[in-house]
């Protein structure tokens, strides 16, 4: 009972309000991160994907895609704009429907949109006219207040709850779309490049937030990034989308916690995934 | 050092307050000066004193009050019947390309008719009871609240709906919390645009046939040539939409407190 507890604290302390808080935030960061390590759990659902295709008119953006993505696996996604990154998660979100070919989630064929599988896009898109908590609790489920308060307080913005979105930052009106994803508790997690136009500072910040996240509560993750480094120091596994297809799958089995470039074995990986982009 | 700066400002703005009104009570005072030494006819312009007088005596016996209120009464109604009509259209073109197709060509034809310019119609089919001039004025704040609430929603970010899809909102939630909010600044200036027009289509059809109100009580003067009673019905008239106008602009203040140009804090800021 006491352990729920603690965590909470650390991952208060953790939350990285202040930008530039430092070493000692991060510290507490890793602590609970090496915690978790031993008891992760796996709530995600496995998502596969059979012979997708997708085309625009004629311009054929996505062929014979096939991929599996186990039930908890943080899989990171890059390649050139326009390869066709955004496009696939939005297959898998269930925004748009494949030309041809079959997405299954948890087993069950994706035909619509999907309860259990929550997007983050590239811009935060809250609603400018509800409050952050309203925000967050968007879906007005029963007992919203209390589940998007404690999701808030997840991303470290529980002091936020009722100020305009307006008057967030980028980084933090992205942690409230962060927040917003995590409070219905989501078995596979989409995220299109949501770090995209934070600095690097806040970046960093969010990649250490959303490793803690993940790790706690082991759903599957789907990361499309632009850089090599991010995904290099998020993700167990690199996927890179070139031509429409997969042109390299590769494992990243550093230790956790990672620190961005910190060690060569880091360096050599993007070196590999760069060479293939 | 924080005070001083504040005193300046307190003293600057004390100092245009009076700024602005010494045109307006220059005016007032020359006004009074050319009636009373008899180089302005009292029979062509009252003055200011014999306004005020009639405004006390017409407050005094009630007849003022009395036709103010009959006023309001027959703008509220045309407007609630009129502005309700463009209101619930512009929604329903908004969200259905069906009822768009429709209505939308057609409103935008008859848009362009001055709704003026169909009184002589409208007398022969209501006469001059109370309907005609509620019909006019429906007719006359229709249009804005149309134009601008079917604008409004069209405009909608298309991501935030698609935002709000993958997030699980139905239609109906899609619609209170996405579309109507994210259409009402549009759906205010349309009321403000109603607004005008409502005052406007009153005072001509007032001054056109009634026997009651404020247009009836100055054309009514006019025959007698109370010049000063004229002229009251003019002012009231424009303490009237005054008045329209501050209402809607503190609900666009509340309703639209989300919105960074509408804070009433932020144009205060902004401005001085
Ligand atoms: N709705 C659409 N209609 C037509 N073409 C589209 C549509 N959506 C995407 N495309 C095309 O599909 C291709 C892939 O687009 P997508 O948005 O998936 O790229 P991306 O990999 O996410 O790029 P970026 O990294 O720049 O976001 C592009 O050439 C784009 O023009
Ligand atoms: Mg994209």
């Amino acid at each position: 009972m006491s352990e729920p507890a603690s965590d909470l604290r650390l991952r208060k302390r953790a939350s990285l309000q202040q930008a530039g808080a430092g070493e000692t935030q991060l510290n507490v960061v890793q602590e609970l991160i090496h915690r978790k390590q031993e008891e992760r759990p796996v709530n995600g659902h496995a998502v596969l994907l059979n012979g997708l295709s997708k085309s625009f008119g004629d311009r054929r953006v996505l062929s014979e895609l096939d991929l599996e993505i186990p039930a908890g696996q943080l899989l990171a996604i890059v390649g050139r704009s326009g390869c066709g990154k955004s496009t696939l998660l939005r297959l898998i979100a269930g925004l748009d429907r494949p030309t041809s070919g079959k997405i299954s989630v948890a087993g069950t064929d994706v035909e619509s949109l999907q309860s259990n599988v929550r997007l983050l896009f590239q811009d935060a898109r809250l609603l400018p006219w509800h409050r952050v908590l309203g925000n967050v609790g968007i879906a007005r489920t029963k007992g919203w207040r209390e589940t998007a308060a404690a999701a808030l307080a997840d991303v470290g913005l529980a002091d936020r709850a009722n100020d305009w979105p307006a008057v967030l930052s980028g980084g933090q009106a992205q942690r409230v779309a962060l927040a917003r994803a995590l409070v219905s508790r989501p078995s596979v997690l989409l995220l299109d490049e949501p770090f995209g136009a934070l600095d690097a500072l806040t970046r960093m910040e969010m990649h250490r937030l959303l490793e803690c996240i993940w790790r706690e509560h082991g759903f599957t993750t789907v990361l499309i990034t632009h850089d090599v480094a991010e995904a290099v120091a998020l993700a167990d596994r690199v996927i890179v989308l070139r031509d429409g297809g997969i042109a390299l799958d590769m494992p990243i089995d550093l230790p956790r916690p990672r620190r961005e470039a910190a060690d060569t074995s880091a360096v050599a990986l993007q070196a590999r995934i760069l060479d293939e982009v | 050092m924080a005070v001083r700066p504040q005193h300046k400002n307190r003293g600057a703005a004390a100092l245009q307050f009076l700024a602005s009104w010494a045109l307006p009570l220059g005016i007032l005072v020359l006004w009074e000066i050319a009636s009373r030494s008899g180089v302005l006819s009292t029979r062509l312009l009252p003055a200011p004193s014999a306004v005020a007088a009639a405004f006390w005596e017409s407050l005094r016996n009630g007849t003022l009050l009395t036709h103010a209120a009959i006023s309001t009464e027959r703008a509220l109604k045309g407007l609630i019947i009129g502005g309700g009509i463009g209101f619930a259209l512009g929604i329903l073109a908004g969200i259905s390309r069906l009822v768009e197709t429709v209505f939308d060509s057609s409103m935008q034809m008859l848009r362009n008719v001055p709704h003026l310019a169909i009184i002589p119609l409208v007398i022969l089919w209501f006469g001059i009871g109370e309907e005609a001039k509620i019909f006019l004025v429906a007719i006359g704040t229709a249009f804005p609240l149309y134009l601008n609430t079917f604008h409004g929603i069209r405009t909608i970010d298309v991501r935030l709906i698609e935002m709000a899809r993958v997030y699980g909102l139905g239609r109906l939630a899609l619609f209170w919390r996405v579309i109507l909010p994210g259409a009402l600044p549009s759906v205010l200036v349309g009321l403000r645009f109603s607004l005008g027009i409502m005052w406007l289509t009153l005072i001509v059809a007032e001054t056109i046939s009634a026997s009651s109100g404020i247009g009836y009580m100055t054309m009514n003067a006019r025959e007698f040539l109370q010049t000063d009673i004229v002229v009251l019905g003019i002012i009231v008239y424009a303490l009237l939409g005054k008045l329209a106008d501050t209402i809607t602009r503190l609900i666009e203040a509340r309703a639209l407190a989300w919105h960074p140009a509408y804070r009433l804090n932020a144009t205060r800021e902004a401005t001085s």
